[in-house]
C-alpha cells in the first residue's frame, strides 16, 4: 500500500515474524489465519503462508490475534504549573504496550495567547525522545484569533494534525463563548478536521465552586458537587447543537456520565454525526471515592468533568460502547503525585486534574463488557482500535488485521486474570484508581512496529522508538456524510417576490454595528421622539452598502390603502 | 371554600348592582364537571349549588345545560411592547376587548424595559396605561432587560410591595436583552429566594446572530430568513440550557412560547426526569405552523414573524396539542403581539428588523377547543386547567382566579362546544385593529355563548359591551404553592456537607506563588471569590532556589522536584485505603 512507502524505519527491517494458528479478530469478522510480517507491515494472512527460512514464529494456539489498541486520549509529560505529570512519554507509552495498546493519541495544550504550531513542534521533540510506541496529536485550542486560524491550517496541511479540542468549561482560561464555538466548528468543518469538545458549562462551575467554597466544602468532594453531571450533559447537549448548525463533525472527549451518554445517543438517533469517548475511569469505576477520609485517595480520582457518584454509571456506558452509540475509548491518562495533587489540599478547585487508565483500559472493557455478555470480541476491537484508527484517518493503516496495515497486533489472552495495584503497574503515580480491581482478559504478545515487546511478562519497550503518524483531514468515517449534506443545504434559497411596494411604518433607526444581526442597541434609546421626523432629510440613498441600514420612511400610515395582500 | 378574605378589599362600586343567576348549567372546574346554578353577586360567585335562595329581580341567564367555565387567562400579551418606537397596533384597550371576544377574562401582559430603564418605572408605565384602557381583570410580568446590581433592589420591591411575582429573562437577542450564564444563575438564584417564578426567554442569541449573518450574507432578506436563522434546535438548547441552571439554583422555571416538538421534548423529559418546570405553547404554535414564512406574499409571511418562530414542520400543532392534553405542556398563552403590515414592513429589506409579534389572544381558546377537545385528545376538564387554572396556579391567583367555587371572582364563560366560525381579520376588524390575522381561513370549532367578566355580562350573543378602564390589577403573592412547594421542600434537603478528614499533612508539591501566564492552572480557578490559598512552603523547600531563574520553566524539569516517598515513609492519612 503506498501510503507506507516513505515511512520505512531502518532499524526494523530485520524483524520478521510469523504468528501461527491464531484467531485474527477485526471489527467486522473474526477467523483462523496465519499472520506473516516484515519490515514492520503485515505481509501476508491466510492459511499454508509461504515464508523465508529463519523467521521467528509464535505460536498462538488457537488465541485471538487483535489490531494493537489505540488509546485515543493521552496527557503524558504534561506541564502544570511549573510540574509535569509523573508520567512522561516514555513511561506513559510503556504502561501503554504492557496493557496491548500500541499507539496513543497525545494532547498538546498550549497555554493561551501562545503559539500552537511551536507548542506542536515542543510536544513531538518530547514524544520523538522518549515514546516507545507510534503515537500521534490532537491540538488544543485555547484561545481564537486570527493567528491561531493560520497556525491551525498550518496544522491542517503541514503538520499532519487533524483534531483539535475546545473547552467549554476552565472560564477565563480555555472557555470559549458560544460564537467562537460557532467559528471555530465552522472553520474546522470547511477544512476536514475533527472538533473535540471538553464539554462541561464552565459559567455555571465557576458559580458552584464559589458555592461550595462558601459553605466550606474544600476537600475533593467539593470537585463532584461543584461539577455535576447536569452540566456535562448541557454542554454537550449545546455542542451538539452547534455542531449540527455549523455541519460539523463533533467529537465528545471524557463521557464521564449517564445523561451525557444519553444526550450523545439521542442526537446520533436524530442523524447528527457524533462521537463520544467514555475513558478508562468511567468505564470501570465511580465517583463515590470522592468522599474518601483518605484525602490521598479521594484526590487522585479528581479529573473534569469527574467521575459520577451514580456507581450504576460504568455498566452503563459499557452497554452504550456495546451497541455502538458510543465509539472510542480514551484513557485521558494523566497522572500526578500526591505530593502534586496536594497543591490543593486546602481548596480542592486547585488540585490538578487526570487520572490513570492507559495500561487497563484493554482489559478494563474486556471484563466489564465482553466478559459480561454486553459485546462481542468484534466490537470489542472497534472500540479499543478500529473506529479510533477511523476517526483519526488512519484506517486500514492502524485499527486492523490486514495485508499492508501496520504490524501492531495482541495477541490477547481471554482468560488471564491480574489484580490491579500500584504495586506492580508500570505508572510511576502512587495511586491507581483501580487499586484491587479483578480483571479478566490481558495481553499475552504485544508487537509493536512488528517488533515484540510483551512476551511471558517481560516488557522490552525502546525509548524513542515511537514514530509520529501524520492524520490527513476529512477522515471518510465522520466527513463523508458531512460532504453530502453541504451539498443539500446548498439548495437553501431566498423566495423571489415582488418588492413591497405598500407602506412602511416610521420607526426610530437603530444604530447597528458592522451587518451583524441581532436586534443590537447598545445605546440607550428613548423611544420618545415618535414625531414626524419632518427636520430629517434622506439624502439620497443610503451611503454604505452591504452594511444593513434601515431606512426612515417619512410617511407614517394610519390606513393602508386597500391590501391586496390576502391570498 | 378557604381565603375568602383576600376579595374584601376589592369591591368595585360600579358592580355591585349585578346580581346574576345562570340557571341550569353544566359547571366545569379542572378536576370536575357538574349540573349546578351560579349566582353571582358584587364580582364574586356568592353560591354554587341547585335550588339556590336568591333575591328577587335578579338577572337570570338560563344556560340549558351548556358548560360554565371559569374565564380563560392568556398568560402572555404584549399590548404595548413597542418596537423601534413603533406601539403595536392593538393596546390594552383593543387587546382586552379581542380578549374577552374569545372568552378570556384576564390577561397577563410583559413590561418590556430597553436596557438601562428603571423597571420600576417601565412597570408603572404599563399599570397606567392599562388602568386607563384595560376592559378585564390584568396582571403583569416584568421582563429584565440587564442583570447588575442595582436591578436587585427594584425587583424586591416589585415583588414585596407592587403584586408582581414572575419575570422574564432572555437568552436571546445578543447585545441587547441577552444574559449570559452566569447572569442567568445570579438572576435564578435571586428571584428563587424572593419567591418568582422565571419565565425564559429560550434560544440561543449568540448562535442567532451568527445564523442572520449568514442567512443575510446569502442574499436571503425575506421572511423566510426567519425561521432559517433560527432553527428550532437553537430552541430546545436553550431550553435544556436553562433547565439545568434551574435544577442547579433550585428554582422553578417557566419556558415562554414553546414553539417547536424539540422544545416541548425537552421540558417533558426534564418534567420526568423530576425538575419543576412549565411549558407554554402559544395559539400561534398550536394552530399553524411556519410553512407560511415561504409565501410568495410578503406581507402574509412577514404576518408570522415572532420569536422563536413557527415550525415549519406541519405536525408541531399536533405534537403540541397532545403534550398539552397529556399535561407535559401546563398553560396555554397567545403572545399576542400585534403590528399593521405597514409596521412589519420595517424588515421589508431585511428580516432581522421585522417587527416580532403574532395574533392569538382571541383565537386561544377556540383553537385549545377545536384541535384538542373537539379532536377527543383532551376533556373538558384538561381544557379549563390549560387555559386557565394552571395559570392561575403558577402565578398564585387560584383559587380566586381559575375556579368556579363560592368566594372566586365572578370571570364565567358559558361556553358553545358547537359554534363554528372562519376566523378572517375582515371579520376581527372589529375587536382588533390588526390588517393580517395569521389564521386566516381557518375553520374554529368552540367559542363563547356568553362572558362574564367582574360580575358583568361583557359578551352575549355576538355583542360586546364593554367599558375602557374597568379592569383591575390583580395583585399576586410571591411564593406559588404550585412552584414553590417542591423546590422549598428541596432546598431543606439538599444541605452538603463536606467529608470530616484529618489535615493532609503528607509533602506538597511547590508551585510559583503566582501562577505564571505561561502555566496557568487548569482548572476553573476563576470565580472571583475563589480564595488563592497561598501556597505553603514549609515543606521540603530548603533546597529550592529558583527565585529568580525561572527562564526554563516551560521546559518540563520532573527530575529534582517529584517527591516519590515522603520523608519518614508514608504517613497514615496517604497510604492506601
Amino acid at each position: 500500500m503506498s501510503y507506507q512507502g516513505k515511512k520505512n524505519i531502518p532499524k526494523i527491517t530485520s524483524d520478521r515474524l510469523l504468528i501461527k494458528g491464531g484467531r485474527v479478530v477485526n471489527d467486522d469478522q473474526s477467523f483462523y489465519a496465519d499472520i506473516y510480517m516484515e519490515d514492520g507491515l503485515i505481509k501476508q494472512i491466510g492459511d499454508n503462508l509461504i515464508v523465508p527460512g529463519g523467521v521467528k514464529t509464535i505460536e498462538a494456539n488457537g488465541k485471538m490475534v487483535i489490531p494493537g489498541g489505540i488509546d485515543i486520549h493521552t496527557h503524558f509529560q504534561m506541564p502544570y504549573r511549573g510540574t509535569t505529570t509523573v508520567d512522561d512519554f516514555f513511561l506513559g507509552s510503556k504502561a501503554a504496550l504492557a496493557g496491548g495498546t500500541t499507539m496513543i493519541v497525545d494532547h498538546v495544550i498550549p497555554d493561551p495567547g501562545s503559539s500552537l504550531v511551536e507548542a506542536f513542534d515542543r510536544w513531538r521533540d518530547w514524544a520523538d525522545e522518549k515514546a516507545c510506541c507510534d503515537y500521534t496529536l490532537h491540538v488544543d485550542i485555547t484561545h481564537w484569533s486570527d493567528s491561531v486560524k493560520q497556525e491551525v491550517e498550518t496544522l491542517i496541511k503541514e503538520k499532519g494534525v487533524n483534531s483539535f479540542q475546545v473547552y467549554m468549561a476552565y472560564k477565563d482560561l480555555y472557555q470559549m463563548t458560544n460564537s467562537e464555538l460557532y467559528e471555530i466548528f465552522t472553520f474546522l468543518g470547511e477544512r476536514g478536521a475533527i472538533v473535540q469538545v471538553h464539554a462541561e458549562n464552565g459559567e455555571i462551575i465557576a458559580e458552584e465552586q464559589a458555592r461550595m467554597l462558601e459553605m466550606g466544602i474544600t476537600g475533593p468532594e467539593g470537585h463532584v458537587l461543584s461539577r455535576p453531571e447536569e452540566l456535562e450533559a448541557e454542554a454537550v447537549f449545546r455542542a451538539v447543537t452547534i455542531a449540527s448548525q455549523t455541519n460539523c463533525p463533533l467529537y465528545v472527549t471524557k463521557v464521564m456520565s449517564k445523561s451525557a451518554a444519553d444526550i450523545i445517543s439521542q442526537a446520533r438517533k436524530k442523524g447528527n454525526v457524533v462521537f463520544g469517548e467514555p475513558i478508562t475511569a468511567s468505564l470501570g469505576t465511580d465517583g463515590t471515592h470522592y468522599w474518601s477520609k483518605n484525602w490521598a485517595k479521594a484526590a487522585s480520582f479528581v479529573t473534569s468533568p469527574p467521575l459520577s457518584p451514580d456507581p450504576t454509571t460504568p455498566d452503563y456506558l459499557n452497554t452504550l460502547l456495546s451497541s455502538g452509540d458510543l465509539n472510542v475509548t480514551g484513557s485521558a491518562h494523566c497522572t500526578f503525585s500526591v505530593a502534586q495533587k496536594a497543591i490543593g489540599k486546602d481548596d480542592f478547585t486547585q488540585i490538578p486534574e487526570g487520572v490513570n487508565g492507559v495500561e487497563e483500559r484493554m482489559s478494563l472493557i474486556w471484563d466489564k463488557a465482553v466478559v459480561t455478555g454486553k459485546m462481542d470480541e468484534n466490537m470489542f476491537v472497534a472500540v479499543t482500535s478500529t473506529n479510533a484508527a477511523k476517526i483519526l484517518n488512519l484506517y486500514p493503516r492502524k485499527g486492523r488485521i490486514a495485508v499492508g496495515s501496520d504490524s501492531d497486533l495482541v495477541i490477547w489472552d481471554t482468560d488471564g486474570v491480574r489484580t490491579i495495584t500500584a504495586k506492580t503497574h508500570n505508572s510511576a503515580a502512587e495511586y491507581n484508581i483501580f487499586e484491587g480491581m479483578e480483571l479478566r482478559g490481558a495481553p499475552l504478545v504485544v508487537i509493536c512496529q512488528g517488533k515484540i515487546v510483551l512476551e511471558e511478562g517481560n516488557l522490552h519497550a525502546t525509548s524513542g522508538s515511537g514514530r509520529f503518524i501524520p492524520c490527513s483531514p476529512y477522515p471518510d468515517f465522520a466527513y463523508k456524510r458531512v460532504k453530502a449534506r453541504k451539498q443539500v443545504t446548498k439548495i437553501l434559497r431566498a423566495v423571489p417576490r415582488g418588492m413591497y411596494d405598500g407602506p412602511v411604518s416610521d420607526f426610530l433607526p437603530m444604530s447597528r454595528g458592522g451587518g451583524s444581526s441581532a436586534r443590537t442597541s447598545p445605546t440607550k434609546q428613548t423611544p420618545i421622539r415618535n414625531l414626524h421626523h419632518s427636520g430629517f432629510s434622506l439624502a439620497g440613498s443610503p451611503t454604505q452598502r452591504g452594511v444593513v441600514c434601515p431606512r426612515v420612511s417619512i410617511h407614517v400610515v394610519v390606513l393602508p390603502p386597500e391590501l391586496i395582500f390576502l391570498v | 371554600m378557604s381565603g375568602t378574605g383576600y376579595q374584601g378589599k376589592k369591591c368595585i362600586p360600579h358592580l355591585t348592582s349585578e346580581r346574576l343567576l345562570i340557571k341550569g348549567g353544566r359547571v366545569v372546574n379542572d378536576d370536575q364537571s357538574c349540573y349546578a346554578d351560579v349566582y353571582v353577586e358584587d364580582g364574586l360567585i356568592k353560591q354554587v349549588g341547585e335550588n339556590l335562595i336568591v333575591p328577587g329581580g335578579v338577572k337570570v341567564i338560563e344556560a340549558c345545560g351548556r358548560m360554565v367555565i371559569p374565564g380563560g387567562i392568556d398568560v402572555n400579551t404584549c399590548f404595548q411592547k413597542s418596537y423601534l418606537g413603533v406601539s403595536p397596533v392593538d393596546d390594552f384597550y383593543q387587546g382586552t376587548k379581542a380578549a374577552l371576544a374569545g372568552g378570556t377574562t384576564m390577561i397577563l401582559d410583559h413590561v418590556t424595559p430597553q436596557p438601562g430603564d428603571s423597571l420600576l418605572e417601565a412597570f408603572e408605565k404599563w399599570q397606567e396605561a392599562a388602568d386607563r384602557k384595560s376592559c378585564c381583570d390584568y396582571s403583569l410580568h416584568v421582563d429584565i432587560p440587564q442583570w447588575h446590581e442595582g436591578v436587585k433592589e427594584e425587583l424586591e420591591l416589585l415583588v414585596q410591595e407592587k403584586g408582581i411575582n414572575s419575570f422574564q429573562v432572555y437568552m436571546a437577542y445578543k447585545d441587547l436583552f441577552q444574559m449570559t450564564d452566569t447572569e442567568l444563575y445570579e438572576a435564578f438564584l435571586f428571584l428563587k429566594d424572593v419567591g418568582a417564578v422565571v419565565m425564559v426567554h429560550a434560544e440561543n442569541g449568540d448562535l442567532i446572530a451568527q445564523e442572520q449573518s449568514k442567512i443575510l450574507g446569502m442574499g436571503i432578506t425575506g421572511p423566510e430568513g426567519h425561521p432559517l436563522s433560527r432553527p428550532e434546535e437553537l430552541e430546545s438548547e436553550a431550553v435544556f440550557r436553562a433547565i439545568t441552571l434551574g435544577n442547579r439554583v433550585n428554582c422553578p422555571v417557566y419556558i415562554t412560547k414553546v414553539m417547536s416538538k424539540s422544545a416541548a421534548d425537552t421540558v417533558a423529559q426534564a418534567r420526568k426526569k423530576g425538575c419543576v418546570v412549565f411549558g407554554e405553547p402559544i395559539t400561534a404554535s398550536l394552530a399553524t405552523d411556519g410553512s407560511h414564512y415561504w409565501s410568495k406574499n410578503w406581507a402574509k409571511a412577514a404576518a408570522y414573524v415572532t420569536s422563536p418562530p413557527l415550525s415549519p414542520d406541519p405536525t408541531t400543532p399536533d405534537h403540541l396539542h397532545t403534550m398539552l392534553a397529556c399535561g407535559d405542556l401546563q398553560v396555554v398563552g397567545s403572545a399576542h403581539c400585534a403590528f399593521s403590515t405597514s409596521q412589519k414592513a420595517i424588515g421589508k429589506d431585511n428580516f432581522t428588523l421585522i417587527p416580532e409579534g403574532t395574533n392569538g389572544v382571541e383565537e386561544r381558546m377556540g383553537f385549545v377547543w377545536d384541535k384538542a377537545v373537539a379532536m377527543g385528545k383532551m376533556d373538558e376538564n384538561q381544557f379549563v386547567a390549560v387555559t386557565s387554572t394552571n395559570a392561575a396556579k403558577i402565578f398564585n391567583l387560584y383559587p380566586r382566579k381559575g375556579r368556579i367555587a363560592v368566594g372566586s371572582d365572578a370571570d364565567i364563560v358559558i361556553w358553545e362546544p358547537e359554534k363554528i366560525k372562519t376566523i378572517t381579520a375582515k371579520l376581527q376588524f372589529l375587536f382588533q385593529a390588526m390588517d393580517y390575522n395569521i389564521f386566516e381561513g381557518l375553520e374554529c370549532r368552540g367559542g363563547p355563548f356568553l362572558v362574564v367578566s367582574q360580575g358583568k355580562v361583557v359578551f352575549e350573543e355576538g355583542k360586546l359591551q364593554v367599558q375602557q378602564g374597568t379592569g383591575r390589577f390583580i395583585h399576586r403573592k410571591p411564593f406559588p404553592d404550585y412552584a414553590y412547594q417542591r423546590i422549598k421542600t428541596r432546598s431543606m434537603m439538599t444541605g452538603r456537607q463536606g467529608v470530616n478528614r484529618g489535615m493532609y499533612d503528607g509533602p506538597v508539591y511547590d508551585v510559583p506563588p503566582t501562577p505564571k501566564y505561561i502555566t496557568p492552572a487548569p482548572s476553573a480557578k476563576t470565580s472571583p471569590t475563589t480564595h488563592q490559598p497561598p501556597p505553603i512552603r514549609n515543606l521540603h523547600q530548603s533546597n529550592f532556589s529558583l527565585s529568580g531563574a525561572q527562564a526554563d520553566d516551560n521546559v518540563p524539569r520532573r527530575s529534582g522536584h517529584r517527591i516519590v516517598a515522603p520523608p519518614g515513609g508514608r504517613s497514615n492519612i496517604t497510604s492506601l485505603g
